[in-house]
């Protein structure tokens, strides 16, 4: 499997370590993907977020770049990083790790990965504001995209208004959801449910590492 | 004005969004949240509590994926030792 390109460049230690890593994991994956898909019929997603193989298959990505995380903070821009900054790079990190586990397959997942090329440009190329999205980002101009948005607000008032309630908490559910502020209803409940199971994977993953650590921080591993 | 309205139209796509394909939406997002789903109210949950509840159970993991995110930064910036275990959690695996 390629190296996905948005890690920083990579160490022979990492890449060693990374086929080390994928060789043990996929003997064990093939033994359980048998078991996986058995029971992935119906509800696919709830399969994948939920199976074993794809927490570990996360767990590892998030090792690795959190070792990078390690890396570039001590490395420093910032000299003594306050805890936030370093809390965010590590949820950065965790995000897009979670990101790429979807494997592309969901709006959400590929806005977090678009997310972090756009600061990477806007980073890079500060006296230079709005040239640059419009590379990336799907809007054209910048003036006529403003001039398009304008209309589409009107637009959207106007359905407001015929169903208030239930439009107005899905544009609200649409805003939480990475990459789905301006999608329609059924594409926003969609994504929605994929990225609940996401989160929770990633929550557990996030808490077993967390024990790990702190386990073998405090005192002597038990094997 | 007819232009918006038939914009408005077009917005709700080529495929007709209808109101039955929103609900098994939203009964399968009732289904993932812990609270609706282990109540057992077989009557409907309105659609709007199901939203809300969706809205704080996401604000909720945001909530908590920061926290471990700040936990596991200190774990990671104070010792050598998580380090190590890193390094062999990665090759346990």
């Amino acid at each position: 499997m390629a190296s996905p390109t948005y890690l920083n460049s990579t160490p022979t230690d990492l890449v060693r370590r990374k086929k080390r890593q994928s060789a043990s994991s996929s003997a064990a994956s093939s033994r359980r993907n048998n078991a996986a898909s058995a029971t992935a019929g119906d509800g696919e997603s709830h399969a994948r977020w939920r199976s074993e193989k794809q927490q570990r298959s996360y767990s590892a990505k998030l090792v690795q770049a959190l070792q990078q995380v390690r890396l570039s903070s001590s490395a420093a821009e910032t000299p003594s990083p306050t805890a936030k900054k370093r809390g965010k790079a590590v949820r950065e990190a965790a995000d897009r790790a979670l990101a790429v586990s979807a494997r592309g397959r969901t709006l959400w997942s590929r806005a977090i990965l678009a997310n972090r090329i756009k600061l990477k440009f806007r980073k890079q190329k500060r006296p230079r504001p709005a040239a640059i999205p419009a590379v990336i980002t799907t809007g054209s101009s910048s003036s006529s995209s403003r001039r398009w948005k304008k209309q589409r607000v009107t637009v959207v008032k106007l359905n407001k208004k015929s169903i208030p309630t239930v439009n107005r908490k899905v544009r609200v559910l649409g805003r939480l959801v990475p990459g789905c502020k301006k999608e329609s209803v059924p594409v926003i409940l969609e994504e929605a449910t994929d990225y609940i199971q996401a989160l929770e994977m990633q929550v557990r993953a996030m808490k077993s590492l967390a024990e790990l650590l702190s386990g073998s921080g405090s005192a002597p591993p038990p094997i | 004005m007819s232009g918006r309205r038939s914009r408005s139209r077009q917005s709700s796509g080529t495929t007709r969004i209808s109101e039955d394909q929103i609900n098994d939406l939203v009964i399968k997002l009732q289904q993932l949240l812990p609270e609706l789903r282990d109540s057992h109210r077989s009557d409907k949950v309105s659609a709007a509590r199901v939203l809300q509840d969706t809205c704080n159970y996401i604000r909720n993991l945001h909530r908590e994926v920061d926290d471990l995110s700040e936990r596991l930064s200190e774990l990671l910036a104070n010792s050598d030792t998580a380090q190590a275990a890193l390094l062999r959690s990665l090759l346990t695996q």
